[in-house]
């Protein structure tokens, strides 16, 4: 079953068990309960623990998700269903606490900072509490995570107490009374709730986020988180508000292609729930970052003058107008839907394809108000030198750039795939 | 409840919201012609006109078309471009099995209808996105061409 | 020979009522009027299984064969209308039911495939429009009490000479069906008097095709039907253990979950919901034995079977020791991958079951077997199963397996309604039955002048034979398909050995593919002319020209391809010109393919040239078509197709990993026929065999090596 609609249907379970409880006894109480569980349940999207915490093809929350991290080892998501073995059932408010914004769970067993308590660490206690208590209406699922395989000296989790001391913010950020209420919210929602540092923000030796280049992009498991500070050439600061607000929310702007990857993961199961003023608020927040130049600049080329552009005698360009073109249509309009046009996609941007390459073996799953949009991932029948021609006349194609992609670097990110 | 203009007549249909039109058209609203070959947008068998554009109806959730107007290969008879293409399809035998021709015949209209010259790169271009499996391409091609030569 | 006999009941119990079924008027005039397919016409006029004239006029052809794009429906009426003295315009047309008269005899079943349509009923249906037009002149010499002998036709009606009366055939019909059946043949036409063999006519499923009315098994719609989809173990052999099926009833639209030993299907009120409460399914399966098979493990199996015991499936000659003594040794393995069909119309069939009959409506080539796999499930006697045989949106031997029927029926048979069941093109990929993976091992002997003096060759690999007519098997325990393209060849070896070591395919069930042992024999044998043409320093033309004495025809079809290519002309950097010639089906081919080679390694095929002698063509246009058609589905297999296995998962699953050959990845492709008397030879899958052995041959004059593995553009040892 995919995941998506597992979720769904999971959510919609979740909501009509709190529905139930709220006819039984007790209904004052309960009907706190209720309300508490339902206000986990949109923070525990904003915060997005579904996505880490289900393996592909999982069971929602079970858990099972591996993290594998360059020279430290692979990390499982535990189980975060109220099973009282596997899962969180047996923890109480304090020790789920503990876990999400220390990074301690219960027996002094200290997480690894995959876990973003660090951003969390700023989220209030109140708001933690909430999302135990969605996450204890969940179905307690019996899963196990599978043990850790960390290499010394990472295997020491008491080590782990010196990086907190270092990195662990100590609590909730006060709000900034020089600031709108929308900023605040804003804040907290990309710093804390949203963790969108974690990917976006290069990090230190320590593997700890950069504050200098804070929001300035970074490398995170074969992707390129892109840069989100305002710098007009290489972030978002050229991107108009309702832009922004339409790719947080649905995945996809209008001249700024759509999230593919891990950011499609974020979208479908945590961004596309928020509010209107949430989105905006974030909106607000991330145009005031500051501007934090990088090496990755996009060349829009509008759909005007991709329409000008004659049919394109390359290997690419041949293999584009087969396999690519019942969906994106050469002059950067998506064919049936939006969330195919390509014009003004960032990925057409970099030179090395790194995130292009990555969609193109391993496609794309994005959740919409309209049903999941699937780009397909297309199979080694499509040689590496294939791929690497159709990558490189896109980039020359959409995004004005001499692409770099070699039949290697297409090699790399099949390598990179994990088994479907 | 969505209104989806079809071959020129609304229809009221009561379906999901992300139900691709190409279910709508082939299981609600009984108009076969419209073929399913791959579900992802990857060999156009499921080609239609959404207002005047060729587009995937495998890969199109209904409830994105609006009021836009739909034509399928059953809506046609009126079209003066469309009546030039079957016939110029049936000059030269074109069919085989038959299965992707709808999707190949609405691309071409769709093409000719933006083009009516096009050169054979630019019919490569345009029609690359439908399969045949039975190999009929060149003479997709040739039929193509010869509808070029007749309007 | 069925004609004299009607040994279809159905029809005899309907015909008393056939003078008072009005069938609609058949559009006249123009020759592009939609010939129809109709379903149970009855007319009191039926001398045969193949003819039947009614009162008002309406003359309908039922065929043999199946239209699955070969154009054998047009041929096939051509073969009746030629004899029957009407026009294409006059008739309408009918897929044959089962039953014993269609039965192609050289499969031993109702069956279209192997290139045997127009070679089987060559003469047959010919024959079968000749007695009906007999027939119709003693009606017409009855009436009018003249000698028949001054009574001709023309265009359905009969003429007498001195007077110039006519009479319709429908104003015949009551009359001829009341006269005996000539038992003795009757003369058919000097082929120099065919009005309609030889001379190319549209296709009669032109129109509907292109308008979108014509029906395919997918299209059928039935009051009250629903529809449903499938998931079976995608492990082979595996069985199903559990499904939680909460979340898919959930599901609006979905109406019932149904499971059968290996396989789920998800009924709801339209293919959208039935596929995603499919998707909704939780399912638990006892994947069983096959769990591991994996690529590695399938040609591994078959590499192994390269030493060892095989079968001494033919002999000719000393070729061993004629190998021994040759000035130079020759040796090569090849190896072909396994193979999906992936037609564009995903399996589907709809049935309905009810107590008293049992209705199917599918595309099929073999409906005899499927009604009887119908009749066994469900219990009812053959009689009261009903196939209605559609359309078929590409076959490619897919539809020589009757088993989605069986699981359609098992399905059907728990719910009171028809039922649809379309596999989505992930299911049909993953559980297609796959063109076996072959491996064989030649060892050729060059005589000091460069001449081959002796052949030595092993197949390993399936024997598809061995459970899909076990009875075909040779008495020895060889697949005799394997002898196409090896044993027959157009070419005079002085000595020959080949052996064969049967090794079935684990993990999935192999099947006919089109071209079947021609298209796997070809590239083995051609490639292998080509490396023993490289190896004594000839011409790969000059080489094989030298090769084929015996064959004249050969010779013929070699020279008109070689000359329309201007072989040995210059090429650019980078392109390479390869042959390949071949007698599989009864038809001799020869085919020049100009490859280009880029730098980065990636292929393209620029252009092919076929020369074709297949005897008597019946409609020429189809032929050049079929060749066409045929080789860029050869192309797509050779240069890109592997089905690979993982876990016991077959890998490809639809078009984005299952790669087919587009329109702007295709040759431009010139077909000469040669004008021929002899008897038609098959065609349907001669371009397809030709395919890899020409591509791969024009690959190694590009760059100077070999390419020994399929699929060409895959690694290569």
């Amino acid at each position: 079953m995919s995941r998506p609609s597992i979720m769904r249907l999971g959510r919609r379970a979740a909501g009509m068990a709190v529905l139930a409880g709220m006819v039984l006894t007790c209904v004052a109480a309960r009907a706190q309960d209720a309300d508490l569980a339902r206000r986990g349940a949109y923070l525990e999207q904003a915060a997005d623990c579904e996505v880490c915490h289900t393996k592909p093809g999982g069971i929602p929350f079970a858990g099972g998700r591996a993290f594998d991290l360059p020279g430290i080892g692979t990390i499982y998501a535990p189980n975060i269903t109220p099973d009282r073995e596997t899962g969180i059932g047996r923890y109480t408010d304090a020790q789920f606490d503990a876990a999400v914004r220390r990074g301690v769970a219960p027996g002094w067993r200290h997480l690894y900072p995959v876990m973003p308590y660090a951003s969390y660490a700023r989220m209030t206690e109140g708001d933690v509490r909430a999302i135990r208590a969605y996450l204890m209406t969940l179905r307690p699922v019996h899963a196990p995570a599978p043990a850790n395989q960390v290499r010394f000296p990472y295997n020491i989790r008491f080590a782990m107490i010196g990086w907190n001391l270092l990195y662990r913010p100590s609590g909730p950020l006060a709000d900034d009374p020089g600031r709108s209420a929308a900023w605040n919210r804003g804040r907290y929602l990309v710093d804390a709730a949203g963790h969108c540092g974690e990917c976006h923000s290069p990090r230190n030796m320590l593997q700890a986020l950069s504050v200098t280049k804070s929001y300035a992009g970074a490398p995170i498991d074969g992707w390129l988180a892109y840069n989100i500070s305002s710098d007009v050439d290489s972030g978002i600061g050229a991107w108009s508000d309702p832009q922004l607000a339409a790719y947080l929310s649905t995945g996809h702007a209008d001249g700024r292609g759509t999230a593919v990857g891990p950011m499609a993961e974020v979208v479908s199961h945590s961004l596309r729930y928020l509010t209107p003023e949430d989105i905006a608020a974030m909106v607000t927040y991330l145009r005031s970052l500051p501007a934090r130049r990088s090496e990755e600049t996009v060349g829009v080329v509008s759909p005007e003058t991709l329409a000008q552009a004659g049919p394109n005698h390359s290997n690419g360009g041949r293999l584009f107008a087969g396999a690519c073109a019942g969906c994106h249509l050469t002059d950067g309009h998506g064919r049936q839907v939006d969330f195919a046009a390509l014009w003004g996609a960032r990925s057409l941007g970099e030179i090395d394809g790194r995130n292009l390459v990555r969609t193109m073996v391993e496609g794309v799953t994005l959740q919409s108000a309209h049903g999941a949009m699937i780009m397909p991932a297309f199979g080694p029948e499509y040689r590496n030198q294939d791929l690497a021609d159709i990558a490189n006349y896109a980039i020359g194609h959409f995004g004005n750039r001499v692409g770099h992609v070699t039949a290697e670097d297409v090699a790399a990110a099949r390598a990179g795939v994990p088994p479907s | 409840m969505l209104t989806l203009q079809v071959n020129g007549a609304a229809h009221q249909v009561d379906v999901p919201d992300d139900m691709p039109l190409l279910w709508v058209l082939r299981d609600v609203l009984g108009l076969p012609g419209t073929k399913f070959g791959c579900g992802i947008g990857e060999c156009g068998a499921c080609t239609v006109h959404v207002d005047g554009k060729a587009v995937r109806a495998c890969s199109l959730p209904a409830s994105l078309v609006g009021d836009r107007p739909v034509t399928t290969i059953e809506g046609l008879a009126e079209d003066e471009v469309a009546t030039e293409v079957t016939k110029a399809w049936l000059d030269i035998d074109v069919v085989q099995c038959g299965y992707c021709q709808p999707g190949q015949i609405m691309a071409a209209i769709a093409l000719l209808k933006s083009n009516l010259h096009p050169s054979d790169d630019e019919i490569d271009q345009a029609m690359s996105g439908n399969i045949c499996r039975c190999g009929t391409y060149r003479r997709i091609r040739a039929a193509i061409r010869n509808v070029a030569g007749a309007v | 020979m069925p004609v004299g006999t009607i040994a279809i009941s159905r029809r005899r119990a309907l015909l008393g009522a056939g003078g008072l079924l009005m069938a609609a008027m058949v559009p006249q005039g123009s020759l592009r009027a939609t010939t129809r397919i109709v379903e149970d016409q009855t007319g009191p006029f039926a001398p045969n299984a193949f003819v039947r004239i009614a009162p008002d006029g309406s003359i309908t052809l039922i065929l043999p064969n199946v239209e699955m794009g070969q154009g054998i429906y047009t041929g096939e009426a051509m073969l009746i209308a030629e004899e029957l003295d009407v026009g294409l315009d006059q008739i309408q047309i009918e897929a044959a039911p089962p039953d014993d008269a269609y039965i192609t005899k050289a499969l031993g079943t109702e069956a279209t495939g192997g290139s045997t349509s127009t070679i089987a009923t060559w003469t047959s249906l010919r024959e079968a429009g000749a007695v009906a037009r007999t027939l119709l002149v003693r009606a017409a010499a009855n009436r009018w009490m003249v000698d028949p002998a001054s009574c001709q036709t023309e265009a359905g009606m009969v003429r007498h000479g001195p007077t110039g009366r006519t009479l319709t055939y429908g104003e015949l019909a009551v009359e001829a069906a009341a006269l005996p059946v000539p038992t003795s043949p009757v003369a058919l036409r000097d082929p120099s008097t065919f009005r309609l063999i030889g001379h190319a006519q549209h296709r009669l499923d032109g129109p509907a095709k292109v308008a979108g009315t014509a029906t395919f098994g997918i299209d059928i719609r039935q009051p009250d039907m629903k529809f449903g989809t499938v998931a079976a173990c995608p492990v082979m052999g595996g069985v199903l253990l559990h499904v939680d099926d909460s979340a898919a009833r959930k599901i609006p639209g979905v109406r019932e979950v149904l499971t059968i030993g290996n396989a789920v299907c998800v009924v709801g009120d339209h293919f959208w919901a039935a596929r995603k409460g499919l998707e909704a399914l939780e399912i638990t399966w006892d994947e069983g034995v096959n769990s591991t098979v994996s690529t590695e493990t399938v040609y591994r199996g078959l590499h192994e079977a390269l030493q060892g015991p095989a079968i001494v499936a033919h002999t000719k000659g000393d070729a061993k020791g004629a190998i021994a003594g040759a000035a130079t040794r020759v040796e090569a393995v090849y190896q072909q991958p396994l193979l999906a069909h992936a037609p564009m119309e995903p399996i589907n069939c709809t049935v309905h079951v009810t107590a008293e009959r049992c209705d199917i409506w599918v595309g099929t080539q073999v409906p005899m077997r499927a009604r009887d796999a119908a009749a066994e499930v469900t219990g009812l006697p053959k009689d009261k199963v009903f196939l209605h045989n559609q359309y078929i949106g590409g076959g490619f031997g897919r539809r020589l397996e009757h088993e989605y029927v069986t699981q359609a029926v098992q399905f059907a048979r728990q719910v009171a309604y028809p039922l649809k069941i379309v596999w989505s093109r992930e299911e049909d990929l993953a559980l297609d039955r796959y063109r076996p993976a072959y491996v064989d091992h030649l060892v050729g002997g060059l005589d000091a002048h460069g001449k081959l003096v002796g052949l030595s060759h092993r197949i390993v690999g399936p024997a598809v034979v061995a459970r899909w007519a076990p009875e075909a098997l040779l008495p020895n325990g060889v697949d005799d398909d394997l002898l196409a393209a090896t044993v027959e060849t157009p070419y005079a070896i002085p000595a020959m050995f080949l052996d064969y070591a049967r090794r079935e395919a684990p993990g999935v069930v192999t099947a006919w593919w089109r071209g079947v042992g021609g298209t796997r024999g070809v590239f083995v044998i051609e490639s292998f002319i080509d490396e023993l043409a490289a190896s004594a320093k000839v011409d790969p033309v000059e080489f094989r020209r030298r090769m084929t004495g015996d064959h004249p025809r050969a010779r013929a079809v070699l020279d008109l391809a070689a000359e329309k290519a201007e072989w040995g002309s210059k090429l650019p950097e980078g392109v390479g010109r390869g042959v390949a010639l071949q007698y599989v089906f009864g038809s001799y081919l020869a085919t020049v393919m100009e490859v280009e080679l880029s730098q980065m390694g990636t292929v393209r095929v620029r252009r092919a040239v076929v020369a074709v002698d297949c005897g008597r063509v019946v409609n020429p246009d189809q032929v050049v078509s079929q060749i066409e058609g045929g080789l860029i589905f050869g192309l797509s297999a050779a240069l890109f197709n592997e089905v690979t296995l993982e876990k016991g998962r077959v890998q490809e699953k639809n078009f984005n990993t299952y790669r087919v050959l587009r329109m702007n990845e295709s040759p431009a492709i010139e077909v000469h026929l040669i004008d021929s008397t002899e008897d038609p030879g098959g065609i349907g899958e001669t371009g397809t065999a030709a395919a890899a052995a020409a591509a791969a041959n024009a690959m190694a004059a590009a760059t100077g090596r070999r390419y020994r593995r399929l699929p060409l553009t895959g690694v290569q040892a």
